[in-house]
């Protein structure tokens, strides 16, 4: 069959564009590279929903921004992600920052950020006490949030998915040709035709452009490295509390996150391997020392994990939304602020995508998704009801963020096949002992529900069989 | 004659042992601060002994593996020839701790007995 | 209202309860997450356990059955697969399978016991494959589920866990390539040095760590380093050994994210509760004993700690217990920590439990009571892996005690 539309990549950008494409009366495919969604670049990142202050007044950023923070807030309870809006501050610690704080306030107004405070330092250490009494002076921005990535990509798939939008994962595009009206992907999956087709890429946006697409770009690698505390840590500041940005981003923080961690990063590194997400020391001893600037006390001590994550950062430095040829269209370039910008971005390449194929809305349109019942979070009495319904769910199996096997195996029913996509659905495996207790249980209930041995139960990728 | 070297492993000291022998006959142990370690020299220089322990594969029952180990300890160098056997060995329920699975395994003379029971 | 929760069925969970049942407390809970009792012992499928208790040698699932057999023959009440997740003083509450159970009980002993630091914690630089397994996932794994978890190996960290599944690995015909040990001697017992690492040749590396982990899905290699005092890596010292398999065996964190939830003090030391000499928290009826405690080297050491927890646990019940004052005990000059803390002035005679902080040959440990001498004992050898103790019998605590390594 030709599809209407093929979106390339199954990160926050593709499925917020299968999202909004799904509103319209079109077939819609998503194809995959990674053997899940939320493979690379959305996956690891700060999991901040920022507020706009920060992009240059007019760009694309600045705009998608805006929008993409006003959705994700008001979206919350419609797709059912994980999200805190818990404010942020930047904080000034010198004259020279002072007057740069009062550049920053005057480009958020001009950005349209809402309700921007200005802190003097005792309003700041009454509110985040565990901040270097060095500050002098923050500007507080209300609408910033803090968001589980993994969460908020899930849901835009699970709901485009419901609105039949389909999946096709371990697809990777080779080749793409234009015959006609029609583009021909070759891919590791097979061939797909499409009328149009959508490159949400991620890092690998440049390769996909340049197939096909008279105006080449390139798309820079920079990677980012992180600290996760352990939820031990819960309070220890409560927004997110960045430093004043530079030209090489908006500079080391530390935040809460979503589910209660505390979280300290990134560094910003451009590399040259689009696959290169190892840490390493210097990186991380760079992350931890400028953390302790905002943050002196901050206990590295109950570090439960690190990692690296890779920002797809475009050679002019806005986003590349656009169509530059008839059909395909770009959504590249998208570092931060690209998860808040998601489904902003999926709302403006929906539209573009269905002007071009002169699509109508679908009469019946799903408009709610429900996430995973989060067991432990449920009132005693819901719980009880919960477990004397399926008593799955008292059956805990991850300790440490206490998921009982009835999350699991509903994790594996939406379609995680691997540990990594259980752990990023549910959590099993996420907490304080980094699935030292339930990695074993987890791959029981894989190979159980998925009816494959055990020796087939993979971390992610085809090629990471935990046993061997 | 011949020297071999021994970390002694009754302590935390880890004493040095130093023997001296001449085939069978032990010249002199040097480098223990006990007795303990003269008397763990000869025995390893002589006729090292270990415990085996590993597990077995099961069948009908739900439990995949049962624990074992060889009583009594057998030869040193016969570790390896034990455990060909342990791994081609499959028990099957019930067992209790201290069931023989194998009499005189790999003609050690040592049995290999259960050291976990089975239900099915 | 029950009068006793045991929260664990391990090794320290079985022995506190038996004990207290043996101190005339019939009314006892032990709730156990796992779906049987005995704990992680059922996996430590190797030999070297029950010598002071038993004066034999077991595997850890013979030492647990005995427990576990002790335990039945009493009756004492169990339920399995019930995670705990709320404890407060005089309350228990837990999920497990038929629901979520709130049980009121004058007396409640913790013994969750310990986990496995991660990699995480260790910020070991390099990609993140499968492959790495902490020690204890792979013991499990490979002893009760009887799989493979790797071909080539190389282990991190010399802790026994680490050394144990050294031999394990081997004898089930993988190749352990090399144990790297960051400080420069074993946190291990030296008889699993011998027979588990030398009766295979298996080289350990002291003050050396892991600098770079390579594979993108699986493990496909792993670098060690020297390290030079600071622990920091030498440049130039690298050895790189192809592998699939990276074992983790860098220390043990006891589990008290519900005590601490509960309000019970820690120690910022031993990560534990701090206790007085009956094992009693900084809250009113909950006790603690083994792992949970602090990390022990020998399962023995666990029970007899936990019996102890158990029989004060029972004379608490039966409100036949004194809270008098109480005098610290500190730890100083080498000694790392004690168990207990404190000891309540009328105690009498006490057993002190502590390591010391680094290797010592030939000192003294000094036990002094305000500046008053009242033990001195030679020791020849002290390491940080092996738990020390000593016994101070007849003293009339009306000062402070201190423990220290002394040269004289």
């Amino acid at each position: 069959m030709i599809y209407d539309a093929v979106i390339i990549g199954g990160g926050v950008v593709g499925t917020a564009i299968a999202w909004q494409l799904a509103r319209y009366d079109i077939s819609i495919l998503l194809v995959e590279r990674e053997s899940d969604f939320c493979e690379g670049t959305s996956k690891a990142n700060s999991g901040i929903v920022h507020s706009g202050y920060d992009p240059i007044p007019g760009s694309l950023k600045a705009k998608m921004n805006i929008r993409g923070n006003q959705m994700i807030r008001e979206l919350r309870d419609v797709l059912d992600y994980d999200f805190v809006q818990n404010g942020a501050m930047v904080l000034a610690f010198s004259k020279d920052e002072l007057v740069q704080l009062e550049t920053l306030r005057r480009q958020g107004i001009e950005n349209g950020v809402p309700g921007i405070e200005v802190l003097d330092r005792d309003e700041i250490l009454r509110r985040e006490p565990n901040l270097s009494k060095d500050v002098l002076s923050a500007l507080f921005f209300p609408t910033s949030g803090i968001i589980c990535p993994f969460s908020l990509t899930y849901a835009f798939w699970e709901n485009a998915h419901a609105n039949n939008a389909e999946a096709r994962l371990g697809c990777d595009v080779k080749n793409i040709e234009k015959n006609g009206d029609i583009f021909i992907l070759t891919t590791s999956a097979g061939v797909v035709e499409a009328r149009t087709v959508i490159n949400a890429a991620g890092v690998y946006a440049d390769l996909i452009n340049n197939m096909l697409s008279p105006r080449k770009i390139t798309i820079t690698p920079r990677r980012g490295e992180y600290v996760l505390l352990d939820k031990t840590e819960r309070g220890f500041v409560k927004s997110t509390i960045f430093q004043m940005p530079t030209a090489a981003g908006k500079g080391v923080l530390v935040t809460p996150t979503a589910h209660g961690n505390i979280l300290v990063g990134p560094d910003s590194v451009d590399i040259a391997d689009k696959e290169c997400t190892a840490t390493d020391s210097e990186g991380l001893d760079y992350v931890m020392r400028s953390a302790r600037k905002s943050a002196p006390e901050v206990n590295f001590r109950k570090i439960i994990t690190s990692f690296s994550g890779l920002r797809a950062h475009p050679e002019g430095g806005d986003f590349i939304i656009d169509m530059p040829l008839p059909g395909f269209f770009n959504a590249a370039g998208i570092e931060s602020p690209g998860l808040t910008s998601s489904p902003a971005i999926g709302e403006m390449v929906s539209e573009m995508v269905s002007d071009y194929l002169k699509a109508k809305k679908k009469s019946r349109y799903i408009e709610e998704r429900k996430g995973i019942v989060k067991s432990a979070l449920l009132p005693p009495a819901e719980r009880a009801r919960l477990i004397d319904s399926d008593s799955r769910y008292g059956n805990i199996i991850c300790r440490c963020e206490e998921i009982s096997e009835g999350e699991i195996v509903e994790a594996i029913r939406r379609g995680a096949t691997t540990l990594d996509g259980v752990k990023r659905r549910v959590r099993a495996g996420m907490g304080r002992c980094q699935g030292g207790f339930c990695t074993p249980r987890v791959m029981e209930i894989l190979s159980r529900e998925l009816h494959v041995p055990m020796e087939s139960i993979r971390k992610n990728n085809r090629g990471s069989e935990v046993l061997v | 004659m011949a020297k071999s070297e021994f970390i002694c492993i009754n302590c935390p000291l880890g004493c040095m042992l130093t023997v001296e022998y001449d085939g069978n006959e032990i010249i002199s142990v040097k480098g223990n601060t006990c007795p303990r370690g003269d008397k763990y020299a000869r025995q390893e220089l002589l006729a090292p002994k270990r415990t085996v322990t590993s597990t077995v594969r099961t069948e009908g029952s739900v439990h995949r593996r049962v624990s074992v180990k060889t009583v009594p300890e057998i030869p040193k160098k016969d570790i390896f020839r034990v455990m060909e056997e342990v791994k081609r060995t499959v028990v099957s329920p019930p067992l209790k701790i201290g069931d023989v699975i194998i009499h005189d395994i790999a003609d050690t003379g040592s049995d290999l007995v259960a050291t976990s029971d089975l239900g099915e | 209202m029950r009068e006793l929760v045991v929260i664990g069925g391990g090794a320290a969970g079985l022995a506190a309860a038996v004990s207290a049942y043996d101190s005339g407390i019939r009314d006892i809970l032990i709730v156990e997450r796992g779906t049987e009792l005995g704990g992680i012992l059922n996996q430590c499928i190797h030999n070297g356990f029950g010598l002071h208790t038993f004066k034999e040698e077991l595997t850890g699932p013979e030492y647990a059955s005995r427990f576990i057999k002790e335990a039945e023959e009493r009756g004492i009440e169990h339920v399995l697969g019930a995670m705990v997740i709320d404890i407060k003083p005089h309350c228990v509450t837990y999920v497990c399978p038929s629901g979520v159970v709130m049980e009121e009980t004058k007396a409640i002993i913790l013994t969750m016991g310990c986990r496995e630091r991660p990699r995480g914690a260790l910020n070991i630089p390099g990609y993140r494959p499968a492959g790495i397994f902490s020690a204890g996932t792979a013991q499990r794994l490979v002893n009760i589920e009887g799989y493979d978890v790797g071909k080539r190996i190389v282990i991190l960290g010399s802790g026994d866990i680490g050394l144990i599944m050294a031999r394990r690995l081997t004898l089930e015909g993988a190749k352990v390539l090399a144990v790297a040990e960051i400080m420069p001697y074993s946190g291990g017992l030296k008889r699993n040095i011998v027979q588990c690492l030398n009766d295979y040749s298996i080289p350990l590396y002291l003050s050396h760590t892991v600098v770079d982990i390579k594979g993108k899905e699986r493990v496909e290699g792993v670098t060690i380093a020297a390290v030079d005092e600071n622990r920091k890596p030498i440049k130039g010292s690298e050895i790189e050994f192809e592998c699939d398999t990276l074992l983790l065996s860098v220390g043990l964190l006891p589990e008290n994210e519900l005590s601490s939830k509960a309000g019970v003090a820690l120690s910022p030391v031993t990560n534990g509760p701090v206790v007085n000499d009956k094992l009693e928290t900084s809250l009113d009826g909950i006790f603690a004993a083994g792992n949970v405690l602090h990390v022990h080297d020998l399962v023995d050491y666990v029970s007899e700690e936990a019996a102890i927890a158990g029989r004060n646990a029972a004379e608490y019940i039966k409100g036949s217990f004194v809270e008098g004052e109480r005098v610290a005990v500190k730890a100083i000059n080498g000694v790392r920590y004690t168990i207990p803390q404190y000891i309540s002035k009328e105690a009498g005679s006490v057993t002190i439990r502590f390591r010391v902080s680094g290797v010592f040959e030939n000192k003294y440990i000094v036990v002094r009571k305000g500046d008053d001498v009242i033990k001195r004992i030679k020791k020849r050898i002290l390491t940080p892996g092996e738990m020390e103790k000593v016994e101070l019998s007849s003293v009339d605590f009306n000062d402070d005690i201190t423990l220290e390594v002394s040269n004289g």
